[in-house]
């Protein structure tokens, strides 16, 4: 691996969208336009900015120098950047739950989760082929700060013990063995 | 060479059929029951004939197979866990005649690694396990020519039955419980699975691997092994992590003096993920990168090959 500027990061964009129809797609043409590769897109519905906007939180992937593009052309575009860059969140790691997830309270479950690390939930996926009294699977990916990856799976196992849920975790804290 | 081979499966059947064609010859060959003994070689195709039709190899106790003339003891009993017996009364009996031993059973290595160290150091013969680990796959041979010193981390996928029921989970969409019954019509898994299932035989590899690397003495056993089985894996789980580009292996992971066997999700295309019962092993070397080995784990022609492999290694006894 070498540190030149052509290799691809991850990077999070938290943006403040106005509560308009369109508002979302308008933010993220210009990450496309300027090479960026859209990964996840976290919207806080319900949730509010103190200047009553929507917060919205962007996972993308670009080289650094097409990052700062996309910064600059989200601000040209009017759009309200509160946090940029690769030092918030620099790992994605995903894992998969099984087990009565429904039951246990699912949103409990991913609340302790975030609670106790520095992680967030940046997709949610839920299978429950037999309906929700049985078991059924979720694969969540988290974001979590560069070195962090270890502790926000020690946390999930605890959560999972405690809930008698079954963790599939990632080989390697990043999963990419 | 000259072979006595304890074990008349699939592995130590192999070993006797294949001996010659690696310029060795057979002068012992035993199951539980009875044994064929002849210092000059025994007629191995008449010792499976009789197998066959009267259910013994020979005339011979199974004893006299350990007390008979060979330079080479190839363990091939069934893997026994605890005390590992008989297994580990054949490696003890074999060293202290000062003979050299081969296994392709894993007891002793996995739950008595110390002490088949100490009996090897007290006796001229050397105690090769190749077969152990990866079925014909060169895994300890290959750590042995890098040096365990400049190995930092093991892992792979190191049982076919529990590998063929996770692939075919995933590329049908089928459950568990489904796949298991016709991995057993296809005789990719036994009638009793248990082992291959819930983890332990991967963890038996895993423990091996360790006891090879372990630098400072440390032994390990199937106790110190952290198991987790997939027999409780939801076929829902398989279809989200396809949905992600992944999929869920069963791996063994060696690193930093622990052993942890478990189902853990993989990149689908990452050589961690081979399909079928097909094993694969990763090392991560200090100098090298990663090197991967893949090939087949099980099977008796092939774990035989292992062994043979082993006895091509050994040197002359004096």
């Amino acid at each position: 691996m070498s540190d030149s500027t052509d290799e691809v990061r991850s990077y999070t964009v938290r943006l403040e969208l106005v509560d308009e129809p369109g508002a979302l797609l308008d933010a993220l043409e210009p990450i496309a336009s300027n090479g960026g590769n859209l990964l996840s897109i976290f919207h806080e519905r319900g949730n509010l900015t103190p200047r009553g906007h929507i917060p919205v939180e962007v996972d993308l992937e670009a080289t650094p120098e097409r990052f700062e593009g996309i910064v600059e052309a989200l601000r040209g575009a009017g759009i309200n950047v509160i946090q940029a860059g690769a030092e918030r969140y620099s790992e994605a790691m995903t894992v998969v739950l099984t087990g009565h997830l429904i039951n246990t309270d699912l949103s409990d479950t991913l609340s302790r989760i975030q609670e106790a690390t520095n992680a967030t939930v940046t997709d949610l996926s839920l299978s429950a082929p037999e309906g929700t009294e049985d078991a059924s699977s979720a694969r969540i990916r988290f974001a979590t700060e560069q070195d962090a990856a270890q502790g926000v799976i020690d946390t999930v196992r605890e959560v999972a013990a405690d809930k008698e849920l079954r963790v599939i975790e990632p080989l390697g804290p990043g999963g990419d063995l | 060479m000259r072979l006595a081979v304890l074990g008349a499966g699939a592995v130590g059947s192999s070993v006797a059929e294949l001996a010659a064609d690696y310029g060795h010859s057979v002068t012992a060959y035993a199951d539980s029951q009875s044994a064929a003994v002849d210092p000059d070689g025994i007629d191995v195709e008449r010792a499976f004939e009789r197998k066959e039709t009267d259910g013994i190899v020979g005339e011979d106790d199974p004893e006299a197979a350990l007390d008979g003339a060979y330079d080479v003891l190839v363990e091939a009993t069934p893997t026994t866990l605890g005390d590992a017996q008989p297994g580990f009364g054949h490696v003890e009996a074999a060293l202290q005649r000062d003979r050299h031993v081969v296994l392709a059973n894993k007891g002793p290595v996995a739950e008595r690694y110390a002490d088949v160290r100490e009996l090897e150091r007290e006796s001229a013969g050397t105690v090769l396990f190749e077969a152990t680990v990866g079925g014909a796959m060169p895994v300890l041979s290959t750590i042995d020519d890098f040096d365990a010193e400049h190995i930092t981390a093991v892992r792979g996928v190191l049982n076919g039955t529990a590998n063929f029921i996770l692939s075919r989970m995933g590329a049908e969409g089928l459950g568990y419980e489904h796949v298991l019954a016709e991995a057993q019509d296809l005789g990719v898994a036994e009638a009793d699975p248990t082992f291959d299932v819930d983890g332990t035989d991967a963890a038996l590899k895993g423990v091996i691997v360790a006891n090879v690397l372990s630098d400072d003495g440390t032994e390990y056993t199937l106790a110190d092994a952290d198991v987790e089985g997939i027999q409780d894996i939801e076929g829902s789980a398989l279809e989200l992590a396809a949905e992600d580009g992944r999929t869920v292996r069963l791996i063994a992971e060696v690193v930093g003096g622990e052993v942890r066997v478990g189902p853990r999700l993989v990149p689908e295309h990452a050589p961690l993920a081979p399909t079928g019962t097909r094993n694969i092993v990763q090392l991560e070397t200090e100098h090298a990168g990663r090197l991967n080995i893949s090939g087949r784990g099980a099977g008796g022609p092939e774990t035989a090959s292992a062994v043979l492999a082993d006895v091509g290694r050994l040197p002359e006894l004096q």
